[in-house]
């Protein structure tokens, strides 16, 4: 169940890079320091709602509230930085997402400090669950079920909405949705920020459950990487069930033979890469 | 005419260093050195193939680890012989990579190669036995030209007979490069980064020359990692990172990859500037971080396209 919760987690940062991937297609190293901006903001926010006399019951609102506003730090880096790029070589793309991801990674320390941070004791505020024989606690459940949520928000407004539409027409000709008049400088901000905020609130959902370190970022990144890969790149579906095979497996690993952990998930992605470069699930585009 | 005077007074100045600079910017020089002959190589895959990696920091995990092994557990102490070793390791090593990442270009060369660098990665920091895990392991003091140097003390030792050692390496490096890109060979690996179907259609083996290239920035790396180990006396997993990978990217992309010594100067300027940065404000990942989003969008040449720039557009077209 640990793998499952993990899989919830990662399917949000994860869903953030293939949503801009498959867009813009930058590949956004920066999306594991979103995921810690969140985290942080999320414990923020927190304390400063049951410090000011805010029922500990209720800590999941503030925690959600404060992840989703951080992650309008999408439009900033989106406007500031990354349109100036969107005609060059991917390198440099890539680039400006590693100048980002050290940028956020010391703004985080001086805002925070370098000592780990969490929420407390609000991990178990929900209580525990007995499930398929073994003890699981509440919040857990409700992070799969608000992960689920968000997949399924996704895939509906992916394919139901006008907006959906022009994503996914964007995604597959960027010039020719240009020429039928889609406004795709509206497009990009809104995508990037939305990919931001999916990270931002990964990162603050995940905080009661584990301490918050300036390292975290970066740690994410690969791991979201290889659910990308093993999914498919610029692919949802692909974000779901990779973030299902990394989550599961990891835990899986831990249990049986620990040193194989993140090796395991490697030599797989390696494997991915080599065989269908485009994912397990990959489809063209989003 | 300017370019072999420029180069005499750069080597002129790195020879007497040690004798005029204080200690500590030459032990500065060091990491400089060893980073010189790193991006030499990975230059020729980035600049000269088109082929950018981000999982360089596997073969400088490997050059270091190697240097640290034989002085630790096997004995070997000579720098004569670990230099080789590190690169006939980072060989090994490279060949199947390579093989397997040259099939690809662009961003899928780039995650493949950082799959692999973390792979390694994961393997340095969980097989404690072999490895040290995340403390890692020591480097002892090499010997050097077959001497001891028993009667240097730790500074004297590095900015005395370990300075002109890396330097001798650098300069090594530097020519043998130089002859590289300025062979049949290099020419077919620009062709290749310009235009891959036209070489194809020349007769050229695009897979085969880019994995040459990656051999040889590969069995760079390494040497380079073994020269980065001795200074500090210790080799751990953050030297396979991958945001190690993409500092080397960084300070190639600094000194401007489209120039042959562009990489060297990114190497200076990235050691000196962390020097400097760190010294007044802790933060130096936040201004490297603003350096490098200036570099990319304003400055994509890096500092010898600036100097470039200023000289007139007759010299910029000498990349």
């Amino acid at each position: 169940m640990g793998g499952v919760f993990h899989a919830a987690i990662l399917f949000l940062v994860a869903a953030g890079l293939q949503l801009v991937f498959g867009v813009q297609k930058i590949f956004n190293l920066a999306c594991g320091s979103f995921y810690a901006l969140g985290a942080y903001t999320g414990i923020s926010a927190v304390g400063y709602f049951v410090g000011h006399g805010g029922p500990p019951i209720l800590f999941i609102v503030p925690l959600v509230a404060g992840g989703l506003a951080v992650g309008l730090v999408g439009v900033v880096v989106e406007r500031g930085l990354l349109r100036f790029v969107y005609d060059r070589d991917e390198t440099f793309q890539l680039l400006l997402t590693f100048a980002l991801v050290l940028m956020l990674e010391d703004l985080i320390r001086m805002t925070w400090g370098a000592a780990p941070a969490s929420t407390g004791g609000l991990y178990l505020a929900y209580g525990q669950a007995r499930l398929l024989g073994a003890t699981v606690p509440v919040y857990n459940l409700i992070v799969i079920a608000a992960s689920l949520a968000v997949a399924l928000g996704m895939g509906f407004m992916l394919t139901r909405t006008a907006f959906g539409r022009i994503i996914r027409a964007a995604a597959d000709n960027r010039e020719m949705a240009e020429a039928l008049g889609v406004d795709m400088r509206g497009v990009y901000a809104r995508v990037f920020t939305l990919g931001t905020m999916l990270g931002t609130l990964g990162g603050a959902l995940v905080i009661p459950a584990t301490a918050a370190m300036s390292e975290m970022g970066i740690e994410l990144i690969v791991e979201a990487f290889a659910v990308v890969v093993i999914g498919g790149l610029g692919s949802m579906r692909g974000a779901f069930l990779g973030a299902l095979v990394v989550g599961v497996l990891r835990s899986v690993a831990i249990w049986v033979y620990p040193e194989l952990e993140m090796l395991l998930i490697y030599l797989i992605v390696i494997a991915v890469l080599l065989w269908r470069p485009r994912g397990l699930f990959g489809t063209a585009a989003a | 005419m300017r370019t072999p005077l420029a180069l005499a007074a750069v080597g002129a100045a790195l020879l007497v260093a040690p004798v005029l600079a204080p200690a500590y910017y030459v032990t500065l020089m060091l990491p400089f050195m060893a980073y010189g002959v790193v991006l030499l190589g990975f230059n020729l895959l980035f600049g000269y193939t088109g082929l950018v990696s981000f999982g360089h920091a596997l073969f400088i995990g490997i050059g270091a680890y190697t240097g640290a092994v034989l002085t630790t557990k096997l004995g070997v102490r000579h720098m004569e012989l670990i230099l080789p070793a590190a690169a006939l390791a980072a060989a090994i090593v490279a060949a199947p990579v390579g093989a397997l990442c040259v099939r690809y270009v662009k961003i899928y060369f780039g995650m493949l190669t950082l799959a692999f660098g973390m792979v390694f990665y994961t393997f340095l920091l969980k097989f404690y036995r072999l490895t040290g895990g995340d403390e890692g392991m020591r480097m002892l003091r090499p010997y050097l030209l077959g001497s001891e140097w028993a009667g240097f003390n730790k500074t004297a030792y590095l900015v005395g007979p370990y300075y002109y050692f890396s330097l001798g390496v650098l300069a090594l490096a530097t020519l043998l490069m130089w002859r590289i890109v300025a062979s049949p060979f290099g020419l077919c690996l620009k062709t290749i980064r310009d235009n891959p179907l036209k070489a194809e259609s020349l007769g050229v083996s695009v897979p085969r020359y880019r994995w040459s290239a990656f051999m040889i920035s590969a069995v760079y790396g390494a040497v380079g990692g073994a020269l980065l180990a001795p200074p500090t006396g210790n080799v751990d997993p953050t030297l396979a990172y991958w945001t190690h990978s993409g500092n080397v990217v960084f300070m190639v992309l600094l000194g401007g990859f489209s120039s042959f010594f562009g990489p060297l100067l990114g190497a200076f300027a990235f050691i000196f500037l962390q020097d400097t940065v760190m010294s007044v404000f802790p933060y130096w990942r936040l201004i490297f971080g603003a350096i490098l989003a200036f570099i990319v969008i304003f400055a994509p040449g890096g500092l010898m396209g600036l100097f470039a720039r200023r000289r007139g557009p007759v010299e910029a077209s000498r990349g």
